[in-house]
């Protein structure tokens, strides 16, 4: 494991070999060139490319994202680098007005990936917001949100060679995560979910840093003899609702978490569609775990009151394990 | 194409844009088409003096207000107006009407309901003919009113750094929607302001059609030699609402009537012509009857043509290659 690649060295190693592969292949973003990007995901590919591929740019998003928007209907597989995903909001229409849009109507495609770090850590409300459930609900947008250096590398690789925009959402706190990655033809799809862990009492959907924070829970429970399946979602749309529905028979009892604000949220998405197709299959409620709709404090206290904890996860487990 | 030839041609697209327009103006207030349109009459010489000055294969990226650009990059009136009635015979194949023209397969990479999101669009390509190595340029249109969102200027300072073959034309018939550029723009000259990010930046005529061609050709050969974006405001003036019906009080009748009479683009131009004696009448009054005839022709095409089939509505949204 030590040796094992980083989540951050995991998208380098991806970026790199569909670059070489493909001369259609570019990177624009602030501060890629020397500093890396702010989380080292592109370290050292400025050195190998040149600057023309690895494009620095000026604190622009809206011209950030329209840049790629233009460039990939054109006929180039941009890939936008907004370090934090926070920072989408000032390209949000080019996101979602354009490149989500553009396919529906203008007989073109746009192959864009729009890269940023997401997630809950340090650093107070404008670095720290959940934006996953708004571009889930955007036609035409698919979200990645890889959980393993492994999906990180190899979700990246199917994303740049499909036609489509993809956001591409990278947890802060898996950013030194190490793992095994996959060789160049070593894609992971869209739209299938990983058994993150098995179990046969219980299961907790996920993806993120909330998949740590349930196999933590996975562990508490599993001192007292409870194995607990945990699934990781890997892209958030398309979903892979069927590997959700298939877990959830074999017991009846789901908890869904992650660690955006519950309200109109993705695990809302999850446990009202698993009602839906799987209501006869229930023991009883699904119950979500998610943040409270809380801005995000600076202090560490407050965000541990936030959002879930390792106790969070296990009483909603346990709850479940109740039925 | 002779010079002769060539005027000609130019002027019968501004005359058919012309007839085009106010034919669709009718239909809108008739209930015929998908909704309200943006007129583009008075603005014909922007759109065909530029696109006069482009290859065919060269992009554009344009505004809410576009039927006159779409038209003079050589859609047909039948495909424009079946599009504004939402026929799958459309540019847009019927789903995106007056507003949301385009086909990028064919260098138009769309019309837009967002206020400069095109004009961002174009600088996009425009890095896209960089990258690929291209000899193409991009125009990005934006209206006066795109003037005061702060994505243009993100957008033209990009295309200055990186030097990109993005041609900046400012369609600007003075009024978004109904608010006059002067009461909201700060330092009033907009080349200036433009000019202040290092590169060409003039404001010209936009009711003479050749003034405009050489700019953008001027332009043109200025982005092909590697040398960046050039800003050209072009001042024009639209003799409609700013959408279907309008009833509005923001500018005199009197300045409307003072613009048709003295600045009209296409009498201006076929008086040009006249008096070059590249012109003469029995030409002039057969390209109204066969504008006439074209434009009659789009519209009947146009009510012949389907809708798109609702059991449709959810093809197309992606490439499915992502989905699971």
């Amino acid at each position: 494991m030590a040796n094992d690649p980083s989540y951050s060295e995991a998208y380098q190693s991806g970026i790199r070999e569909e670059m070489y592969r493909d001369s259609r292949i570019f990177i624009l973003g602030t501060d890629l060139q020397e500093r890396g990007g702010h989380f080292a995901q592109v370290k050292g590919i400025a050195q190998e490319f040149g600057g023309e591929r690895v494009r620095d740019t000026p604190i622009s998003e809206a011209a950030m994202v329209a840049a790629g928007v233009g460039a990939a209907m054109y006929g180039m597989r941009p890939v936008v680098d907004l370090n934090f995903m926070d920072f989408s909001l000032g390209a949000m229409d080019e996101i979602i007005n354009q490149a989500a849009h553009i396919r529906y109507m203008f007989n073109g495609s746009v192959p864009l990936i729009i890269r940023a770090t997401s997630g809950i850590a340090a650093g107070g409300a404008h670095h720290n917001n959940s934006f996953e459930s708004f571009f889930a609900h955007t036609p035409g947008l698919s979200v990645a949100v890889p959980g393993t250096p492994y999906d990180v590398k190899g979700l990246l690789k199917t994303a740049l060679r499909a036609d489509d925009p993809v956001v591409f959402m990278m947890h802060k706190k898996l950013t030194g995560i190490r793992g095994p990655i996959g060789g160049p033809e070593d894609l992971v799809p869209f739209g299938k979910a990983r058994i993150a862990r098995e179990g046969a009492d219980a299961t907790v959907v996920s993806y993120g840093y909330t998949l740590v924070t349930a196999a933590k829970a996975a562990e508490v429970l599993a001192a007292e003899g409870e194995q607990i399946e945990i699934i990781d979602l890997r892209t958030l749309f398309p979903m892979d609702m069927d590997a959700v529905i298939n877990s959830l028979k074999k017991h009846g009892r789901m908890v869904v978490a992650d660690e955006a604000p519950l309200f109109a949220s993705i695990t809302a998405e999850i446990a009202a569609t698993a009602s839906e197709v799987a209501f006869d299959s229930l023991k009883g409620p699904i119950v979500r775990v998610g943040a409270q709709r809380a801005p995000l404090s600076a202090d560490p206290g407050q965000v541990d009151a936030t959002i879930p904890s390792v106790d969070d996860m296990v009483a909603a487990i346990r709850k479940v394990l109740s039925y | 194409m002779g010079a002769r030839e060539e005027m000609q041609s130019m002027l019968r697209m501004m005359m058919m844009i012309r007839n085009f327009e106010e034919t669709a103006d009718r239909l809108a207030l008739r209930g015929k088409l998908s909704g309200g349109i943006h007129n583009s009459s008075g603005q014909e010489a922007v759109a065909v003096g530029v696109m006069s000055a482009l290859a065919p294969d060269d992009v554009i990226a344009t505004t809410h207000r576009s039927h006159h650009h779409t038209l003079a990059k050589n859609f047909s009136a039948r495909e424009v107006m079946a599009e504004l009635m939402t026929k799958v015979t459309g540019v847009s194949k019927g789903r995106g009407a007056s507003m949301h023209l385009g086909d990028v397969a064919r260098g138009h990479f769309g019309g837009n309901g967002i206020v400069a999101a095109g004009m961002g669009i174009g600088m996009g390509a425009a890095l896209g003919i960089k990258m690929a190595g291209d000899k193409k340029v991009s125009v990005g249109f934006v209206g006066d009113g795109g003037m005061n969102t702060g994505r243009t200027w993100e957008a033209i300072n990009m295309a200055a750094i990186w030097k990109l073959p993005l041609i900046v034309v400012v369609d600007n018939n003075q009024y978004a929607v109904e608010t006059f550029i002067n009461r909201v723009t700060a330092g009033g000259d907009l080349a200036k302001r433009a000019s202040g990010f290092g590169l060409p930046a003039s404001t010209i005529d936009g009711q003479n059609v050749i003034e405009v061609r050489d700019a953008v050709a001027a332009a043109r050969e200025y982005a092909l030699a590697g040398n960046g974006p050039t800003f050209i405001n072009m001042l024009t003036y639209r003799y409609y609402g700013h959408n279907t019906g309008e009833k509005g009080q923001y500018r005199t009748l009197e300045e409307i009537e003072d613009w048709r009479t003295h600045r009209d683009p296409i009498e201006q131009f076929a008086a040009r012509l006249f008096k070059e004696g590249l012109l003469d009448q029995a030409t002039y009054d057969e390209m109204k009857v066969s504008v006439e005839a074209e434009i009659q022709d789009a519209v009947e095409f146009s009510e012949n043509s389907p809708h798109p089939d609702p059991s449709e509505v959810m093809l197309n949204i992606d490439s499915g290659k992502l989905r699971g």
